[in-house]
C-alpha cells in the first residue's frame, strides 16, 4: 500500500468515524392512518341524515325568527307611528309643520287598516284656569281630526275626547314638560289585533 | 245766648247726630239687613267681643266653636281672655262691671247658657250696660255632631248680624274635589265628609236651596254632568256625547247652565235641571270656547269664560246669551282671565288672570269696573264667594300642594281651609245652610 493509498483508506474511516458521533435525526413517528371506509352502513346514513335536518331546521329557524323580528320591528314601527303623539303651542290648537308631518305619517297606516278605529285626546300643560283647560284639549283633539279626515280619513273611525291638564306625560312644572305636555295622544279603539303595517 | 246762636247750636248737634249714625254704615262693606244693635264702631274696626266661659260638658266647645266663627267672619274682634283673668261677671243679682269689660275692648259680652234643649243667649252691651238681646237656641242632640255643629253655627250668624248687622256665614259648607272625589267640609274646616265615591270628579256647585249639587264626572269616553240630591240619589243630565262641564244652576234652582265641547268648540247651554227638555245653546262661540258660566243674583244676567278674541277673558251677557259685552281687559302683562264668580250682593266679580305666568284670584266691581288684586304669593285661582260677598275661597298651592284657602277681601287676610292629602280644588261655597 502505497501512501495515497493510505492517506484516502484513513480519511475514509475519519469521515466514518465523524459520520458516527453526529446526533441522529428524529423522525416522526409512525401512526395508522385509518382507511376510509368504502360504503356507510344505515346507522351511519341515519346520523347523517338527521345532521343535515337539524342543520336545515337550524337555518329555517333562524330564518323565520329573522322574519319574525323584522315583522315586529315593522309592526313596532308601526304602531309607535300611530302612537305618536302631536304637540301644540301654549293656548293653541293650531297645527304645527311638525305636527302635520306627524298626522301625515299615520295615514298610509290608517289607509292599510280599513278597520283601525282612534281615539284622539287632547291635553294640556297644567298653567291656566283647569276647566278651560279641558275645553283647550277638546279643541285640539277636535282640530286633530279635523285634519285627519281633511286628508281622506273617515271622521267616524275617530272618538275624541279631551283630558285638560289631568293626565300631564309629566308631572313637573318646567318649560320641557309643559312643552310635552301640550299634546294631542292616539289610542287604538278597535282593529289593534288585526293591524298590518304599510306597503 | 242769642236765638240764632242757639239754632246753629241745635243744628250743629243734629248733624253730629246724623254722622253718628251714618260713619258707622260706611264701614260695613254690604247691605245691612236684619236688626242691629246700638255698638256703635269706627270705620276700619271691629267691635271687641268678650264671650264669658260656658259651664256644662260641652261648654268649652260652644265656646271655642263662636270665638271661631266670630274670628272667620272678620267683622268681629273677638278678646281672647284666660278663664281666670276674665273679671266676675255677677251672679244675676248684682249687675257686671261693664265699665271694667268696656276698659277690656269689649263692646259686646256673650253670655252663653246651657238649657234643657239647647242654649240661651244673652248679649250684652258693654257701652250701655244692659243686655242688649236675649234668646234661647234649640240645638239637636249629639254634642258635636256635624247637625249640632251646624245648629251652633247658625246661632253664631245670627249673634254676628244682632251686632254688626250683617249675617255671619259659618253656617255653611265648601263643596271640593280632592282625589277625584266630591267632599264637603263646614266653613271652619271640620267636618270633612266624602260625597261620592268613585269617579273622576270636577267643577262641583251647589244648587240655591243648597239641597242639590251637581258636578262633572270625567269618563273614558267623555264627561257627564250629574245632579245628587244632598244624602241621596243621583242622575245624570241628558246632554250630548262629548265634553260637558261647569255647569250653574239659575238662582230659581230650575234651570242649570253648562258648557257642551264637541268639535266646534264649546258654548253654553241652558236644560231643566230636573226635567227632560232639549239643551238650548245660548252661545255661539264660532270655534271658540265659552265656559264657567256664573249667574247674577237676579238670574238675568250670566258672567261666563270665552275665547273668541283668541285668549280667554271674562264677558256678561243676558241670561239668554244675547248682549254679550267683555268684561276683564288687558290690565295686567298676559291676557288670560277666567273663572268668574258673581258675588250674591251683585256688586262684584271674582275671577282668576294670568300675572307673570301665575294665576292670581282678582275681583272687578260691576259698576265702577275698578279692579282688586287679591292675591301674590304662589298660584291663586277658582274664586267662590261667600253668603256675605266679602269672603271668597279659592284654590292656592301657597303651602307647597293645592288647597283651600278663604280669603277676606276687604283686608287679603287669608286662612287655610282644607288640608287635604294629595290636595284640594274647585272650592264651592254653599248659601246660609239654615239649621232650624
Amino acid at each position: 500500500m502505497n501512501r495515497g493509498h493510505r492517506v484516502l483508506a484513513l480519511s475514509v474511516l475519519a469521515l466514518a468515524a465523524i459520520s458516527a458521533c453526529k446526533k441522529k435525526p428524529e423522525t416522526a413517528p409512525v401512526t395508522a392512518t385509518p382507511t376510509p371506509t368504502p360504503t356507510c352502513d344505515q346507522r351511519c346514513r341515519d346520523s347523517i341524515s338527521a345532521f343535515e335536518k337539524r342543520r336545515a331546521d337550524s337555518v329555517a329557524a333562524a330564518a323565520a325568527a329573522a322574519e319574525a323580528t323584522a315583522r315586529e320591528r315593522a309592526m313596532a314601527a308601526t304602531k309607535a307611528t300611530l302612537a305618536a303623539a302631536v304637540y301644540f303651542e301654549y293656548d293653541s290648537d293650531e297645527l304645527s309643520g311638525d305636527a302635520r308631518s306627524a298626522l301625515d305619517a299615520k295615514l298610509p297606516i290608517l289607509r292599510a287598516n280599513p278597520g283601525l278605529r282612534l281615539r284622539i285626546a287632547g291635553n294640556t300643560d297644567e298653567r291656566g284656569s283647569d276647566e278651560y283647560n279641558l275645553a283647550l284639549g277638546q279643541r285640539r283633539a277636535a282640530a286633530v281630526k279635523r285634519y285627519l279626515s281633511d286628508q281622506g280619513i273617515d271622521g267616524e273611525r275617530m272618538e275624541i275626547i279631551s283630558y285638560g291638564e289631568e293626565r300631564p306625560a309629566i308631572t313637573e312644572s318646567s318649560e320641557e314638560a309643559w312643552r310635552m305636555n301640550r299634546r294631542a295622544e292616539f289610542e287604538i279603539i278597535a282593529g289593534g289585533d288585526m293591524l298590518v303595517a304599510p306597503r | 245766648m242769642t236765638i240764632l246762636r242757639r239754632c246753629a247750636l241745635t243744628l250743629l248737634a243734629g248733624l253730629a247726630v246724623v254722622i253718628s249714625v251714618a260713619v258707622p254704615a260706611l264701614g260695613q262693606d254690604t247691605t245691612v239687613t236684619g236688626v242691629r244693635l246700638g255698638i256703635v264702631y269706627a270705620p276700619g274696626t271691629r267691635p271687641g267681643v268678650l264671650v264669658l266661659p260656658v259651664s256644662g260638658t260641652a261648654g268649652d266647645s260652644i265656646k271655642a266653636i263662636i270665638e271661631r266663627d266670630f274670628t272667620n267672619g272678620d267683622r268681629l274682634n273677638v278678646i281672647a281672655l284666660e278663664a281666670a283673668a276674665i273679671p266676675p261677671f255677677g251672679d244675676g243679682n248684682t249687675k257686671p262691671n261693664y265699665p271694667l269689660f268696656t276698659r277690656l275692648g269689649a263692646a259686646a259680652l256673650l253670655q252663653v247658657t246651657p238649657t234643657s234643649f239647647g242654649i240661651q243667649v244673652d248679649v250684652h252691651n258693654a257701652g250701655k250696660g244692659i243686655v242688649e238681646r236675649t234668646k234661647a237656641f234649640p240645638l239637636p242632640a249629639g254634642a258635636l255632631s256635624p247637625n249640632w255643629r251646624l245648629a251652633l253655627h247658625d246661632v253664631a250668624d245670627e249673634i254676628e248680624q244682632w251686632i254688626t248687622g250683617v249675617r255671619g256665614i259659618s253656617a255653611t259648607r265648601i263643596l271640593y274635589v280632592a282625589g277625584g272625589r266630591v267632599y264637603q267640609v263646614d266653613s271652619d274646616g271640620a267636618n270633612a265628609v266624602a260625597l261620592t265615591s268613585s269617579g273622576i270628579a270636577m267643577s262641583p256647585v251647589w244648587n240655591p236651596a243648597a239641597s242639590h249639587i251637581a258636578y262633572m264626572t270625567m269618563g273614558s269616553t267623555g264627561q257627564q254632568i250629574v245632579i245628587r240630591e244632598v244624602g241621596g240619589a243621583t242622575r245624570i243630565l241628558p246632554t250630548r256625547d262629548g265634553l260637558n262641564m261647569t255647569p250653574t244652576f239659575a238662582p230659581d234652582g230650575n234651570t242649570i247652565v253648562y258648557a257642551h265641547g264637541a268639535e266646534s268648540g264649546t258654548d253654553l247651554y241652558a236644560t231643566n235641571a230636573f226635567g227632560t227638555e232639549p239643551a238650548r245653546r245660548i252661545t255661539v262661540g264660532r270655534g271658540s270656547d265659552n265656559t264657567q258660566p256664573s249667574y247674577s243674583p237676579d238670574g238675568r244676567r250670566l258672567a261666563f269664560t270665552s275665547g273668541r278674541l283668541g285668549h280667554p277673558e271674562v264677558y256678561i251677557s243676558d241670561a239668554d246669551g244675547t248682549n254679550a259685552d267683555l268684561l276683564t281687559r288687558d290690565y295686567v302683562d298676559q291676557p288670560y282671565r277666567a273663572n268668574p264668580d258673581w258675588s250674591p250682593d251683585g256688586r262684584l266679580i271674582a275671577f282668576e288672570a294670568q300675572v307673570g305666568g301665575r294665576l292670581q284670584v282678582m275681583s272687578i266691581g260691576l259698576r265702577d269696573r275698578v279692579v282688586k288684586r287679591h292675591t301674590s304669593e304662589g298660584v291663586n285661582e277658582q274664586p267662590s264667594w261667600a253668603p256675605d260677598s266679602r269672603h271668597l275661597v279659592f284654590t292656592s298651592n301657597r303651602g307647597g300642594s293645592r288647597q283651600l284657602w278663604v280669603l277676606d277681601v276687604e283686608s287679603n287676610t287669608v286662612r287655610q281651609l282644607t288640608h287635604a292629602t294629595g290636595g284640594a280644588r274647585f272650592g264651592a261655597w254653599s248659601p246660609p245652610l239654615r239649621s232650624r
